[in-house]
């Protein structure tokens, strides 16, 4: 059964975003569901450029590779080295322990509010 | 010959369709049917397999009765084994190739009594098989019947699937499925079910397949789940099975196996039974056999291996094989399967090479959506399950 917490926001490509400066962002419990069983993660260095809505990494389960979507414009300022070492964390906890990246932001893409994704993902 | 149900997006269903989403499988299209992808994690179900036991529906898969006194003859001639050698209660890997020697199918055949054959084949080429089949077989005195739509096939794998699948065989046959040796099968009552039993499997381990009306395939189901709980039986979907045989280095058609394909290139020239005799001596022809015998004393062009991944990035279906990781533009060879092992560690992938580069320990690398990923050549199976 997929959750989505009330306090952060989230895109139409499965990923959430939490508030702050820098911003956090990863993806849903159901865009881990789809994916199945994580085994690495592709994931943008320290420094890197993001731009809002391009690919910024991928997500590899056992069966398939799903693109990673940058939310935010703006800067890499951390990676989850412990996903990235664990890619199983983003299963067990896609909105705590399974965290992606942390990032600056000059820019924000389309965001939904929980109501909005939680629409988009019933249908 | 009974339909099975089909759902409002056109795919057929299984006669277990129901128990799958009770289960929680996800379901997913597979060769025009509906079937569980997974029930819970594709992981935690291949080590299920490899560690207790695992059950899977097959029922998509084709089942096609061979019968009559020259039923032996006539696969003789439209198979590239001799069938007619198989002695009653055991069981064949086989193939069916066109008259160019290009595999159609990759099949187990059954035989099930002295002029009785079950010939099984892969859901996604079932149609096509028995087209094929028919034809060949319109010479002999024998009868093609397809009998895939009453036919339901449960598999149990897994080093506890003697335990499980024992614990529900009726008492006369109690010894007889016990001692059942690989790639022997024979009829017995299970769970109060008259099935073809047998013991062979797509997994590497130690299991049974049995083969029961479809009409009784849920209470079959339903007991060996129950049954099984206590030694840690988990229902295991497509994407554990892939994952399995692709360890165990079993190939899957449409994938290692195609129709542009010999059993010759796939390293399964075993199957292909040139000097297949009458009782008398006298010399059997079958469908494909010219191009075959030739293609056996030539050269290949490409040789299938195993590919053990140094990396960590899986190689994939269809990603190219390169000389070394750094000069993607010299391709060697494709991918044709590939994933992480669950058992290993490491990713795994079996690919068609240039014959130079296939021996052993030959360090290669795939282009993993751009980037190189180093592989080494090694032996198949990857995992061969503790003796």
């Amino acid at each position: 059964m997929s959750t989505f917490p009330d306090d952060l926001q989230y895109t139409v490509e499965h990923e959430w975003l939490a508030a702050g400066d820098p911003v956090t962002f990863g993806i849903t419990d159901t865009a881990s569901e789809a994916l199945g069983d994580i085994v690495y993660l592709e994931m943008p260095s320290v420094g890197a450029e993001l731009t809002a809505g391009a690919v910024c990494g991928e997500i590899e389960s056992t069966k398939s590779v799903s693109e990673l979507f940058s939310p935010v414009s703006g800067t890499v300022v951390e990676v989850n080295q412990a996903a990235v070492d664990d890619p199983s964390l983003v299963n067990s906890d896609p909105y705590g322990a399974g965290w992606l990246l942390k990032a600056t932001v000059t820019a924000t893409g389309p965001l939904l509010t929980v109501a909005e994704y939680r629409a988009q993902t019933a249908g | 010959m009974m339909p099975v149900a089909a759902d409002s997006s056109g795919e057929l269903r299984s006669p277990l369709h129901l128990e799958h989403v009770a289960l929680g499988g996800v379901m997913v299209p597979f060769a025009g049917w509906a079937m569980p992808l997974r029930y819970s994690s594709d992981l935690a179900e291949h080590l299920a397999v490899r560690r207790a036991a695992g059950i899977f529906d097959l029922s998509h898969m084709g089942e096609i009765r061979l019968a009559g006194p020259q039923a032996g003859a006539a696969l003789d001639h439209a198979l590239v084994g001799h069938l007619s050698a198989v002695p009653v209660g055991r069981a064949r890997y086989t193939m069916i190739c066109a008259d160019d020697g290009g595999i159609i199918d990759d099949l187990v055949v059954y035989r099930t009594g002295d002029d009785a054959y079950l010939v099984v084949a892969n859901a996604s080429n079932n149609a096509i098989v028995l087209a094929e089949l028919v034809p060949r077989c319109a010479a002999f005195e024998a009868t093609v019947t397809d009998e895939s739509a009453e036919t339901a096939l449960i598999a149990v794998q897994g080093p506890r699937a003697q335990e499980i699948v024992t614990s529900l065989t009726a008492p006369g046959d109690l010894a007889a499925v016990a001692g059942l040796g690989y790639y022997t099968g024979l009829s017995a009552t299970v769970a109060g079910v008259r099935a073809l039993v047998a013991r062979t499997g797509y997994t590497g381990e130690d299991g049974f397949e049995l083969f029961a009306p479809a009409g009784e395939a849920v209470g079959l189901w339903r007991d060996l789940l129950v049954a099984g709980k206590l030694h840690g039986l988990v229902p295991a979907g497509l994407s554990a099975r892939d994952s399995l045989r692709l360890e165990a280095g079993m190939p899957l058609y449409g994938n290692e196996l195609d129709r542009t394909t010999t059993p010759y290139d796939a390293g399964l020239g075993r199957v292909v039974k040139l000097d297949k005799t009458t009782a008398d001596g006298r010399p059997l022809d079958f469908v494909g056999r010219g191009p075959l015998a030739a293609r056996e004393h030539s050269e290949p062009s490409r040789l299938l291996v195993g590919l053990e991944g140094l990396g960590r990035r899986a190689a994939r279906h269809g990603y190219p094989v390169v000389m070394s990781p750094e000069n993607l533009d010299v391709v060697v060879g494709h991918v044709t399967s590939g994933a992480p092992s669950p058992t290993l560690g490491h990713p795994i992938a079996m690919a068609y090479v240039a014959p130079g580069l296939s021996a052993l320990g030959t360090e290669l690398a795939v282009d993993v959506r751009g980037r190189g990923e180093p592989v080494r050549v090694v032996a198949l199976p990857f995992y061969r399950r503790p003796q």
